[in-house]
């Protein structure tokens, strides 16, 4: 975001093995309690960044098998907003293809998943996907 | 590092409780799923998941659930939810299980709900 300074920041990167996405959530919490988020924001977040995990887990099918996270608390003088990146070098999706799930339509269907960037987006306060060929990253923010 | 959830149930008149400790992902909810069946094939219709000591939800557990959800409304059965956290409830109305399953604050209230 222009004219935000980084007060803070941490980068992260964790293997894509089962519950790594706790570990990202520990990471996140910890900067949005440095921040003085609330109780209810920190635990936003902290749900935020285990959902955008999941889903670079579940979907990037990246060689690396790693997801690369950086966490920066942003403001001018005091912490203002929280924002994280999320990215794997996985194969990359359509972000205009994905269809908002419903969840009546879910419960007639085979597959109950994929709602995981609309709890993201339900969570923060600001979401930005990029997506392509050398993979996905997702920017999310929240307000302090 | 592996967040196991344990999982309590009380079978009381017309109701079943189950408390869940820790967090709900993929192995957390087929845990939940097995034991709702079995109190399903108990003959159990009213179902409350007390997720008291639960504090982290995710989008696959819940996926799960949504299963037993589906599983209680072809039996004719509820299935709700009490002591959520914020985060959770909040949760739980992005995705609109709420139009499905009953969300209250305590047990009490869940109790008395189901079996009005």
């Amino acid at each position: 975001m222009t004219g935000d300074a980084v007060l803070r920041e941490v980068t992260l990167t964790l293997p894509m093995s089962p519950d790594m996405e706790v570990a990202a959530s520990k990471t996140a919490s910890a900067m949005a309690e440095f921040m003085r988020m609330s109780p209810e924001k920190v635990d936003e977040v902290r749900l935020a960044v285990v959902e955008a995990c999941i889903n670079a887990f579940e979907h990037s099918h990246a060689r690396d098998h790693k997801v690369h996270l950086t966490f920066a608390v942003l403001g001018h003088g005091q912490p203002e907003k929280l924002e994280i990146k999320v990215h794997d070098t996985g194969v990359g999706f359509l972000v205009d293809s994905l269809e908002e799930p419903v969840l009546a339509d879910k419960l007639r269907a085979a597959r109950k998943r994929g709602w995981g960037l609309k709890i993201i987006r339900g969570l923060m306060d600001e979401v930005e996907i990029a997506s392509g060929s050398s993979g996905t990253t997702v920017v999310m923010r929240k307000l302090r | 590092m592996t967040e196991t959830l344990k999982l309590t149930v009380d079978r009381r008149d017309r109701v079943a409780i189950v408390y869940t400790e820790g967090y709900i992902n993929n192995q957390g909810g087929e845990e939940i799923a097995k034991v709702a069946y079995e109190l399903i094939g108990e003959g159990y219709r009213n179902l409350l998941l007390n997720l008291a000591g639960t504090k982290i939800v995710n989008s696959i557990g819940i996926s799960i659930l949504i299963e037993v959800i589906e599983k209680m409304l072809e039996v004719e059965g509820r299935l709700a939810f009490c002591n959520l956290t914020p985060t959770i409830e909040k949760t739980f109305h992005i995705m609109g299980l709420a139009q499905y399953a009953g969300i209250y604050r305590d047990e009490p209230a869940a109790v008395d709900g189901l079996k009005t």
